[in-house]
């Protein structure tokens, strides 16, 4: 019984510490005033000057470009790196591939980002560019660190998988292709899926790395929220952190229903 | 439930790749410069403090979108939180700006590192408009490398529910009485000034006993501090949380908004002040388009929307002259000033003599 209690109180703090700054932040991005601390009414005004402010939706929009992109590139390279690294023969290979792909992720976001920096900084320097920093150094970037978190979404799918899978749909007229499209990545979709969404989310909210690879082109939400720090950030920020939290929450709640229904389906025509 | 999904995603995708246009707020017959359509479909890039350039948020002017569409000019526009992180992206050569808004000393530094363009004024007519109180300023004596943007100095503002008498020396920030009520600045160079200003050293000494007694006097603050805060200082103060603090001018009427309790004074030892500027690079790529976009900036409606978003001093006449300006003739922008000093750029030793003092001050306790 007494444990039990404990469980509950346990519970209830670890949801207090996760959610509680998120629910302030929500109260107050419906505010009336202009203060950020105190509270003068219910209004929906700041939703409205989220939309009204030309600079935030170019942030908004450059960051969820920059999200799609990076996080759809590393999962298609992501994905195919996981196929490699499961064929491999050797075990030592196989643990030296993965071992230098996770690097980025054990990294120090610091580290990465001015190393990133130095590297297209170099070579920008060899090519005589003017910008060696842009949109490109920064899409780059944020693939680097994106793929070891697809590989390892991936990885473990592929490992549960028959290894045998694709002999035996060749052996019954696939080709390689087929093979892997038809049999191989239907069974390692909600890895694929998982690896996607990661990656687009830590790409969303990336500051350390982007502020040392942006160029002058392309500005992502992080980035201009970081520089308000002269000036009071405004409830709109508030607002539109609000709206991106229910978006990812229903995101969430969407893929994890999708991956369900897959996999009740593919169970059944396992049967 | 996939459909619906992937009609999410579609929409999504055609808002990314869409350019979103609404009106402006620009009234093109009001324009005193003049504008060419010349270098339509070029690009500039623009690096700005944050939050200081009206975007067309509650109504106010969006200046980028209206600057794209009288020219044709793309506009690429990004921010920073420091002067020094401003040169840091500069130096480091990997990015070209077209436009920059830094601070005097820091102009100073890129002036004396070659770091800048000359600005031809034959493409920023209203320049005439800048007030002659601004101009010809130490950091660049012959106003040929920047215009003046937005000026501002450094006040008390105190809550006059908390104190017991209206305080006129920045001494108050050492008062007992006060103790764990005041904020004072968390970047090295406006806290230590404050106590310059008291013991009546300059600013901008370069005598390191000198600042080892400011640094002395700043370590005797920590005992009555509640923190060193700087945008922070907004919720603190408008909350009541804290009874003193140091901070810019013009913010403090962006905090009498939501506190009517709140009072500001210019304290009777004197105050700093500093101006932003617009610059040229000297790797800048588009120079004609630069000009042109500072020259936009000056514009009186473009220059007054700043002037309303931002609420620090305008140094451009039209502007002051404006009566639609809220703040016209207001006392604490435009009243009288006590002796100010301004900050110059100080040389590297100083510089990291004073910052090693900084470190020792934030962990120093009794």
């Amino acid at each position: 019984m007494r444990s039990r209690a404990l469980e509950v109180a346990l519970n209830t703090l670890m949801f207090v510490f996760l959610y509680a700054p998120l629910l302030v932040m929500i109260f107050f991005s419906f505010n009336a005033s202009k203060s950020t601390s105190v509270f003068t009414g219910i209004s929906l005004h700041w939703y409205g000057e989220v939309f009204s402010s030309s600079d935030t939706m170019t942030a908004l929009r450059n960051t969820l470009l920059l999200a799609l992109i990076s996080s759809t590139v590393a999962t298609v390279m992501g994905t195919m790196a996981a196929v490699g690294i499961q064929r491999m023969r050797s075990r030592f290979l196989s643990q030296t591939v993965m071992t230098v792909t996770n690097i980025p992720m054990m990294n120090p976001d610091i580290v990465t980002g001015v190393s990133l920096m130095l590297l297209f900084v170099f070579i920008g320097r060899f090519l005589g560019l003017a910008n060696s920093l842009s949109f490109w150094t920064l899409l780059i970037a944020h693939i680097t660190f994106n793929l070891p978190y697809v590989i390892l979404n991936v990885l473990p799918k592929l490992r549960q998988t028959d290894k045998h899978l694709t002999d035996a749909a060749m052996d019954l007229g696939c080709t390689r292709r087929q093979a892997f499209f038809k049999v191989v990545l239907p069974a390692i979709r909600s890895g694929v899926m998982a690896g996607w969404l990661m990656a687009f989310t830590l790409s969303l909210d990336d500051f350390v790395i982007s502020y040392y690879t942006n160029g002058a082109d392309f500005q992502t939400l992080p980035l201009k929220i970081f520089a308000m720090t002269k000036k009071t950030v405004k409830p709109d920020m508030y607002a539109l952190s609000t709206i991106i939290f229910v978006t990812i929450l229903l995101l969430l709640i969407v893929v994890n229903l999708l991956q369900q229904r897959s996999e009740e389906a593919y169970e059944r025509n396992d049967q | 439930m996939k459909k619906v999904l992937l009609s999410a995603l579609l929409i999504l995708g055609l808002w990314l790749f869409s350019a979103c246009g609404s009106g402006t707020g620009l009234d093109p017959e009001a324009l005193t410069g003049t504008y060419s359509r010349d270098y339509a479909g070029t690009t500039i890039n623009v690096f700005n403090w944050g939050e200081y350039l009206s975007d067309g948020s509650e109504g106010s002017l969006d200046v980028n979108a209206a600057f794209e569409e009288l020219t044709g000019v793309t506009v690429n526009y990004a921010n920073y939180e420091s002067n020094e992180a401003m040169y840091a992206k500069l130096k480091s050569g990997a990015v070209s700006y077209d436009v920059i808004i830094p601070s005097d000393y820091m102009i100073q530094r890129l002036i004396n590192e070659n770091m800048l363009r000359e600005l031809d004024y034959g493409f920023i007519d209203n320049a005439a408009l800048t007030d002659p109180d601004y101009l010809g300023l130490y950091f660049d004596p012959g106003d040929a490398y920047s215009v003046p943007y937005m000026v501002g100095t450094v006040g008390l503002i105190y809550n006059t529910a908390l104190v017991e008498e209206a305080p006129t020396s920045w001494r108050v920030m050492w008062d007992e009485r006060y103790s764990n009520d005041i904020l004072t600045f968390n970047n090295s160079r406006d806290a230590f000034s404050i106590a310059q200003l008291v013991l009546g050293i300059d600013v901008n000494t370069t005598d390191k006993a000198e600042w080892d007694q400011a640094a002395e006097l700043l370590k005797q603050q920590n005992r009555v501090l509640q923190g060193r805060v700087m945008d922070e200082v907004f919720n603190k103060m408008e909350a009541g949380n804290a009874a003193i603090c140091a901070y810019y001018a013009g913010d403090y009427l962006i905090m009498l908004e939501e506190n009517e309790d709140l009072a500001f004074v210019y304290p009777e030892e004197g105050t700093t002040a500093y101006v932003d500027s617009a610059c040229v690079p000297a790797n800048c790529q588009n120079y004609e388009a630069a000009l042109m976009y500072i020259n936009f900036l000056l514009e009186p409606q473009v220059a007054r929307a700043n002037a309303e978003y931002v609420v620090y001093t305008s140094p451009n006449l039209a502007v002051q002259q404006d009566d639609s300006y809220s703040f016209k003739d207001d006392p604490v922008l435009y009243g009288e000033l006590p002796t100010v000093q301004w900050f110059t750029d100080l040389p590297a030793d100083v510089r990291s003599y004073y910052e090693a003092l900084w470190e020792e001050i934030l962990l120093y306790s009794e």
